[in-house]
């Protein structure tokens, strides 16, 4: 029952915060709200015992996502400017679509409920047999890299394509030294606190994120959340100590070799197995043994994608900061 | 506990339609991002909720455990996520490109230059 509680008035506070999002004209606001929104949809994944996706949604909305807007809204402006009407034709759509989506529900199986459809077909096979095939104990992660190992792999060249139209909108030159005489200034390195607390904290940040990385097959945890925390070090330490310090420890030739590793390394795997006479991304070509095989090919995959993540958040960032650098000057 | 049976449902159903409001009415692009990813992340909670079983644990193999939430919502969910913050950034970068050549991020005042043009 009090479980039932928790996850109610989750789901209130996540309504409360989208009607403040909708009212607000201060999109600086309205960035902090959604971190908000994402934090709460955090708490609530835990409540639904979705404890992988809880971890992602905290790495990247919470951070990731928050950082990115606060960066576009420093190039653009804070202020949305005030309608003169009401869209009423809006609202009316709005209120019809949701009319007839709510009476779709009342269709649907109960909440909780085992025998729900959604429970029955390939799901039940993965709770009983993914330990016994695999030998891994989350079951988010064996069917994430070994069973769907194939999906993975295209959304991996989703996020590694994104990246790509991100440089591409924001032209980067190769060589950054040149093209610049000036410094770009660290606004936050002239504070004390921050400066030495961030570089405390990043090295066991770095930590925590090969601890993610490598402990998902035990645990929370995998290639995605790794990534994404991985990254949010080095975002870190270009907030606090600027962007010329920051390729220095990595440049943007080097990212974008990463971006493109991380996939190779996932693609790799999957064509080793189709050289040796098995299937695209069937790991029991990697070793004798099956569960060892599995094991193998999970650690690589998942390495694979943890690189192109983690290559990919970096990039944007860096452009993001680089066009603020740029505007500042001019 | 009929209610309870659909809560979940409904809420999810009024953040999409909030999400999807104010990508249509309101102008200022980021603030449509923003709506866009509130609708993503009502999909999100939608799928995670469905994925739930009363007096289950979470989908990690332990001895002693027997009941176990579907795995399958969260696989997907937890890549959704990762590709949804990347085309959130392409769209933001997009924006940034449309600010500077037109000054401004509104979508009217785009339109209208688009005519003069």
């Amino acid at each position: 029952m009090s479980l039932a509680f928790i996850h109610i008035s989750i789901l209130c506070f996540l309504l409360v915060t989208v009607l403040a999002i909708v009212r607000m004209r201060d999109l600086l606001a309205v960035v902090m709200l959604l971190s908000i929104y994402s934090l709460l949809s955090a708490c609530f994944f835990v409540v639904m015992d979705a404890v992988d996706v809880a971890f992602t949604e905290a790495a990247v909305g919470i951070g990731i996502s928050t950082l990115l807007l606060l960066s576009t809204l420093a190039l653009t402006k804070r202020f949305e400017r005030p309608h003169r009407t009401e869209p009423v034709l809006a609202l009316f759509l709005v209120l019809t679509t949701g009319a007839l989506l709510v009476y779709g529900t009342l269709q649907m199986p109960p909440f909780g409920s085992a025998s729900a459809p959604a429970h029955q077909h390939v799901a039940a096979y993965y709770i009983e047999q993914s330990f016994l095939d695999t030998g891994i104990a989350n079951m988010v992660t064996s069917v994430l890299a070994s069973y769907r190992g194939y999906d993975t792999l295209g959304e991996l060249m989703v996020i590694f394509t994104a990246g790509i139209g991100v440089l591409a909108l924001l032209e980067l030159k190769t060589d950054t030294k040149v093209s610049r005489k000036t410094e770009i200034p660290a606004p936050m390195a002239a504070h004390h606190i921050l400066r030495i607390v961030s570089k405390m904290l990043i090295p066991f940040i770095l930590m925590f994120a090969l601890y993610v990385q490598f402990h998902g097959d035990f645990g929370p945890g995998g290639g995605f959340q790794a990534g994404v925390i991985f990254s949010s070090a080095i975002v870190l330490y270009t907030m606090v100590f600027g962007l010329d310090a920051a390729l220095k420890v990595i440049s943007f030739a080097w990212l974008r070799f990463f971006a493109a590793l991380g996939g190779l390394v996932f693609g790799a795997t999957g064509v080793l197995a189709l050289v040796s006479g098995k299937n695209f991304l069937d790991y029991h070509a990697l070793a004798e043994d099956p569960i060892r095989a599995q094991h193998l090919g999970v650690l690589l995959v998942e390495v694979g994608v943890g690189i192109t993540v983690a290559a990919v958040i970096i990039l944007v960032f860096m452009s993001f900061t680089r066009q603020m650098a740029e505007n500042g000057k001019a | 506990m009929n209610i309870l049976e659909s809560f979940n449902y409904w809420i999810v159903m009024a953040l999409m339609m909030c999400g999807l409001y104010i990508m249509i009415a309101q102008g200022n692009l980021i603030k449509k991002i923003v709506g866009l990813t509130i609708f993503q992340t009502s999909v999100f909670i939608f799928y995670i909720s469905m994925a739930k079983v009363t007096g289950a644990t979470a989908p990690i193999i332990k001895e002693g455990l027997e009941l176990y939430s579907n795995p399958l919502p969260h696989v997907l969910i937890l890549t959704a996520i990762v590709v949804g913050i990347s085309t959130t950034a392409l769209a933001l970068a997009l924006v940034i490109r449309i600010r500077q050549a037109y000054g401004t991020i509104e979508e009217d005042e785009i339109r209208a230059k688009d005519r003069l043009e």
